[in-house]
Parts: C-alpha cells; structure tokens; sequence
C-alpha cells in the first residue's frame, strides 16, 4: 500500500487496488484450496484406498457418507469462515480510508 | 413394465396423483400473472428485490436453481448408475462456493445484471456483448432438453399410454404460452414458494417412505451383492394388491384364517388373470416364518377361481372378488443383515459392488465399450469423474440465470449471507434425491428394464405409490406431492430460461443487430414472437431426447457454461491485463468446442449419428468428447492470456478505476464515482 502524506491511502493509486486484489484474492484462494483438496482428493481415496472407502458405516460406505451427507455441512464450514473473514476485510479497508480522510480533513482545517 | 400399460384398469388415471398436478399447474401459472402484474418492468423486479430479507431472497435463489434435474434427474441418476452419479448434487451445491469465492461479491459491485452487461460493461464494447449474448442460447437449449424430458417423463406416469412427445409438447406448449402472455416473471415471493414446495414435495414422501421401508443407512446396507441364500428369505410384500383374502374367504373362521392351520395377519394378495403359479408375501415377519405365500389363479368363465397356499397348507379360494389386476414384481428378498425388503435385480441393473463403488458405469461405460474392464477401467474413470467435477464447478457460476439475483440484496454483506443461507438450503435438498435412488433400486427395481420416460428418471414419482399397500391412498397421496413438485420445478426452470433466452433475442439480437431503431412495441412484438419462436424449437429439441438422462443433460449444460461464461467472468474480474479480444477467442473456442463435442457424443447416444463403432475404438476422446470441461475450460483461460498478451493496445483506459469498482468495498462509494465520470466524460 502506498501511503498518502498524511499516511492513508490512496485509493486511486495502483498500490491500494493491487494490496486489495491481492488480500481478497489470498482469502479466496486459501478457502478455494480447502474445498478443492477435500473435492479432488475424494476421488484419489476412492482410486488409491478402496477398501477403506469401502468401509461399511452405519449402513453407508465410507466414500457414499464423506460425498452423499457429509460433504454439504463441510462446505457450509468453509463458506462461513470465508463470508465472516470477507466481511472482515472489507470493515478494515473502510475504515482504513476513512481514518486517512478523517486525518485528512483534520490537516486541512 | 408393458403389464402396466398394457392394463386397462391399472391405466386408469390416479384421481390424486392428476388433482395434485393440476393444481400445481393452475397455481404456477396464476401466481405468474399475479407476480407480472405485480412488477410491470425489470427495474420495478430490481428495485423491488433490494428490499427483500435475506431468508426471502435464499428461498428465492434456491428455487429458481433447483430444476427437473435437481428433482427427478439426480434420484433417477443415483437409482441407475451408482455413486458416481453422487458427484452431481453435491457439485451442483459446492458450485456456489466458487461463484461466492470468486464472482458474486466482484460482480454485485460492478452493478451487472447479466453476464452479457458485464461483458459489455468491462471492456466497454457493445460488439462484445452481442458475442456473449450467443451462449444464453446455447446453455439455454441444452438447459430446456432436460427440463422437457422431465415434462413428458411425468405426463407418461400420470396418463400412462400417452406418448413421450405429447407431453413434452402439452407442457411446452403451456409454459411458452404463458411467457408470450407475460406471465411467469421472476419475483421473489413466487421463487421463495416454490423453493419450500420443491423442498415439501421430496422431503415429507421419502422419509415417510424411509419409516415404512426402512432408512438410508439401512437401505444401503442391504446393496450387499455378497449374500448367500441363507441370508435372504424370499418373500414378496404384495405391493400394490388390493383384494384382501379375508374379503374372499367367506365364512372361515376367523376370518383371514384362510383354513391354512395358521393364523395369518390380514393378508392381501395379487389377483392375476392368467393361469400361473405366483409368489406373494406379506410383512417380512411373516415371510420369515412361513416362507412365501403362493396362489395359482385360474380363469374360468365365471370368474377366476383359486388355490393360495403358505407354509405347506393350501386352501381353494371360494370366489375371488374383481381386484385390481396388476403387473408382475420381481420377486422380493428379506435381507436378515439389514432388516429391509428388496426386489430381484433384473439382468439390465448393474450389480451391487459396481453400483455402490466409485467409478462404476456411468464413468467406465467408454472403457467398457472399448472392451476394457476391471483395474484398466479405472484410469478412464478417474479422468471421466475430474472432468465431470470440474464442469459442475465451474458451471455453476456461469449459468445466465443465476447471477441476475445476486443483486436483491440491500448490500453486499447480504448478498454474502444470502449466498450462505443458499448453500445451506439446497444442501440439505441435494440430500434427499439420492435416497430416492438408493430406495428405488431395493424396491422398484423393474424401471432398471424401462427405457426413455418410462425408466429410473420417474423413480421420485412412482416410488412413493409404493406406500399403498400398507395404507391405501397415501401412496397415491404422496406420489400427487412428488408430481406437483416436478412440475414445479421444470415449469419454473423452463420458464425462467425461455424469459432470459426470449429476452437476449428480442433486445439483443433484434432490438440490438437487426433493427437498432425498433420501438417499444416493436420490441414487446418481438418478445412474442421470440417466445413462440424459442419455445417451439425447445419442445422440439425436447421430443428428440427421451433416451437421455435428464440429470446427464443438465451436465452438459453445465460443461458448455464452465467452458464459455466461467473462463470470462473468472478471468476479467481478476486479470486486468484481459483485453475484449482475448477474452472473446477464449470464450469462443473453449465454448464452442465444448457444444460441438458434447453434441456429437449425445447425437450418437440418440442413434443419431453412426458413430458408435468410432467411439468404441477411441474410450479416451469419448470421455474427453463427453465430459469437455477438463480440456476446455484450460483452453479457454489459455487462449484468453495468449490472445490478451498480443492485444495489451486494447486494454480498456479506465482499467485501474473498473477493477476497483469490482474489488473496493461499496461503502467507499466508488461506484458512484465510477457512473459520474462517465456521464462526464
């Protein structure tokens, strides 16, 4: 981020939208590789562990519960974490900017 | 299956199962004009929407997504073909993760309303919005076939005799005239009901069906191909048996006695009209201790007589009342290890271990036509599965319907909570059609033999008929519920896309290319005719696929959407240097290529194109043809950067200010900023 002289950004400046897009990207990111680790690994248990997958659980196989019960309440996990951090994120780049303009029009008056 | 049919009195119509529908129908189409009255234009629809709550509005989304595959494709799926076809609900759910992650939030900022206005919008160019505009058409039509599939699916289960096609025209006849009229607008409270409806209708028959039958762990655990005989009791629960033989055995007593030395529980039984030896049962109790129960029936001029015999003993049936006659069942099995009834597979049906495993028939069926079997099959399928999980994924978020109601939200904070109330609703609905699937298999196992409508694809509708042996006309009760609810859910799909599809032809294609300068009316004309146009070539498509899956379709349209919008959307809200050119190749070929692939496989399925022999001799370009997102969607995003890397000239001027506009918080206001210099300009 590259600070204005009064220390906030600037949020016309290139350093400002590259520091945004690459902290939202990172958190995207970081909850798509959760879900595409489960997603994808899924099928590589399946191929390289069957007789795990197979492994009878209360009536299901393995592999049937992790895909057909359990894989939605995982997702939900992920998007919480993700929808409670984003929200995050974009408090602290408002009130960022606006600690900046606070400060601001402080220096001016 | 032809016993059915071929029966008069059994082919006479369920007065439930028709009376649910119809009303479902006469709603749908009533709470349409009611809705189009309600918001006269698409701004009145947007402005209105903002205001909604965010549990309003998740119903809303959740009931316009889940369609005839959601409703009747995913169990038929599942009942066919096994795990495999698991990957479908749960990719169809876990697709809105990845439009949440990586597009919803970017776009709801950027203020588009369709994938086209974003087109146009990014890279400020009216030409590319006509391109893009061309795969609201594609997704839309391979989207439509299912939904007609399930119409005439449905309409042949409630008339049975009546044609597929005849179905699919009365249904699309229906809906296309009601969109010409203007009906069927998209508002929130008519999508939210219809969501708790679809939600009602496959949730309340299964675990109504679950307690009778037994639930979905024990269900499962009874597709164990590994049981010896000792381990199963034949037995047949005389489904569907309406005479009950304490009505033709007079005089005995007590009553159902049947002076069989035993003393019996109420027994029904089948009636058969054909001289021939047949095995009926009754609780699994009852057939565990006494083995199954046999009558002979024979015709004679008077009536039919009969002999039932159980346990050793035999009495003649004095006089057997006029029941309903009804088709042969397989015959059924006691599993002693899970306590749950279950029907001879017939040879069609794939066995126990290759449906419950991974990479079963629906992945392995290029390599086994290529004469590949066992381990050497695998590979294939893990391919075949990667491919498919990707065009779910990706698909998703580059379906033209969906994205339009990310904007009912009063900030963007409630589109995100909206998004997670979202997943959590059609989660727990993606839960239940696979036990349609799972239950059907065990005890309705004769569809496996039904080809077209009159296959697994109805299993939602029919299994829940089951439940008339044990309580007359809640069977009948329930199935009406899963009918309604498939109408729901291919009338509001169906609907829905012939809106947006009209739409991009009527303003797009005409009021944009052909005749820039048409007027209001013209253009409402326009939308008429476009409906007409749409909805005819929709119905017709429509009759030409009732031997494909409708689950498998809704796939397809999927692939073409990860293949086309997905590489779009993805790439132009997080690459800058993405110019209009290089997003319009990728999007182009990758799509394109996609349709083109997925149309020769499909044509060949449907006998259409003599190419079995070429795909039998070539498994790995038939899962690649088949399933396209793995190649297609990497070619896309591969040819947007190379393309863009030689055009970095186009680069829109005002990048640096859209892509904040995409990625700043909106509290910053700088949308605004945003719209003002460009009306300064």
């Amino acid at each position: 981020m590259i600070p204005q002289q009064d220390g906030s950004p600037d949020v016309h400046s290139e350093g400002f939208l590259h520091s945004l897009m690459a902290r939202q990207l990172k958190l995207s990111i970081a909850c798509a590789a959760t879900f595409l680790l489960v997603l994808l690994g899924l099928p590589l248990l399946n191929y390289f562990c069957p007789e795990l997958m197979a492994t009878r659980v209360a009536g299901f196989t393995l592999t049937w519960l992790l895909l057909g019960v359990l894989f939605f309440p995982f997702v939900w996990i992920i998007s919480y974490i993700f929808i409670k951090r984003s929200i995050a994120l974009e408090e602290a780049e408002v009130s960022e900017v606006n600690r900046g303009d606070a400060e601001a029009r402080r220096h001016n008056t | 299956m032809n016993g059915l049919f071929a029966n008069p009195v059994v082919a006479a119509i369920d007065p439930w199962i028709l009376g649910f529908s119809l009303v479902t129908v006469v709603v749908t189409i009533w709470m349409g004009f009611w809705a189009a009255k309600k918001s006269k234009t698409a701004s009145d629809f947007f402005v209105a929407g903002r205001s909604v709550s965010v549990g309003w509005n998740a119903s809303a989304i959740s009931g316009e997504y889940l369609s005839a595959a959601s409703f009747m494709g995913v169990a038929g799926m599942v009942m066919a073909v096994g795990y495999d076809a698991l990957w479908y609900p749960v990719c169809y759910a876990c697709g809105y993760l990845f439009l949440l992650l990586f597009i919803a939030g970017p776009l709801r900022r950027f203020g588009a309303y369709t994938v086209p206005d974003f087109a146009e919008g990014r890279f400020d160019s009216p030409i590319f919005r006509k391109i893009a505009v061309v795969f609201v058409l594609f997704i839309g039509f391979f989207y439509t076939m299912p939904q007609m599939k399930g119409a005439g699916t449905t309409l042949a289960y409630i008339f049975p005799g009546l044609p597929y096609w005849v179905g699919v025209a009365v249904v699309g006849a229906i809906i296309t005239l009601n969109v010409a009229l203007g009906g069927m607008k998209g508002i929130t409270l008519v999508q939210a009901f219809q969501y708790w409806m679809k939600m009602f209708a496959i949730s309340v028959p299964i675990f109504v069906l679950m307690a009778v039958y037994g639930g979905y762990g024990r269900q499962i655990g009874g597709n164990d191909g590994r049981r010896t005989p000792a381990e199963r009791v034949a037995v047949n629960t005389g489904s569907q048996v309406t005479t009950k033989i304490s009505e033709l055995v007079q005089g005995s007593d007590p009553p159902n006695s049947v002076s069989l030395g035993i003393q019996v529980p109420d027994l029904t039984l089948d009636v058969a009209a054909g001289p021939k030896t047949r095995s009926y049962g009754f609780e699994p109790a009852i057939a565990r201790d006494f083995g199954p129960v046999k009558t002979v029936v024979t015709p004679t001029p008077t009536g039919p007589t009969g002999v039932v015999s159980v346990a050793g003993h035999s009495a003649v049936l004095p006089s057997i009342v006029a029941g309903q006659l009804l088709p042969e069942r397989p015959q059924g099995f006691f599993d002693k290890a899970s306590g749950i009834v279950r029907y001879e597979l017939p040879a069609k049906a794939p066995t126990d271990s290759t449906w419950l495993s991974p990479f079963g028939p629906l992945t392995t069926k290029a390599a086994k036509a290529a004469g590949i079997t066992g381990e050497a099959a695998k590979p294939y399928s893990l391919l075949y599965t990667y491919s498919l999980i990707i065009a779910l994924v990706c698909g998703t978020a580059g379906l033209p319907h969906i994205l339009v109601r990310f904007y009912t939200n009063p900030d963007g904070v409630a589109a995100k909570r909206t998004t997670m109330w979202v997943m959590i609703l059609i989660g727990i609905f993606y839960v239940f059609p696979p036990v349609f699937g799972v239950l059907g298999r065990n005890l309705m196992p004769e569809l496996y033999e039904g080809v077209g409508a009159k296959g697994t694809d109805k299993i939602v509708l029919e299994l829940p008929r089951m439940l008339n042996e044990k309580v007359p006309g809640l069977g009948s009760i329930l199935s009406g519920v899963t009918c309604a609810g498939a109408f729901a859910a291919f009338m509001s799909t169906f609907s829905g896309l012939l809106v947006s599809m009209t739409g991009a032809l009527a303003h797009d294609v005409y009021g944009r290319i052909l005749k820039p300068t048409a007027t209001a009316e013209e253009r409402m004309r326009m939308f008429k005719i476009g409906a007409v146009i749409i909805g005819g070539i929709a119905v017709l498509l429509g009759t030409q696929v009732e031997k494909l899956q409708i689950n498998f379709m809704v796939g397809q349209a999927f692939a073409i959407a990860a293949a086309s919008y997905f590489p779009l959307l993805f790439m132009a809200v997080w690459w800058r240097k993405l110019t209009m050119k290089g997003a319009a190749v990728g999007m182009l070929f990758g799509g394109l290529l996609a349709v083109f692939s997925i149309t020769l496989t499909s044509m060949t399925d449907l006998g259409m194109l003599p190419l079995k022999e070429f795909w039998a001799g070539q498994p790995l370009l038939r899962i690649l043809c088949e399933q396209p997102a793995i190649w297609a969607v990497p070619l896309a995003i591969g040819l947007m950067v190379l393309v863009s890397k030689a055009t970095q000239s186009t680069i829109p001027a005002d990048i640096r200010m859209k892509m904040l506009v995409l990625h700043a918080p909106e509290k910053l206001g700088l949308k605004q900023e945003y719209i003002q210099e460009h009306h300064g300009h």
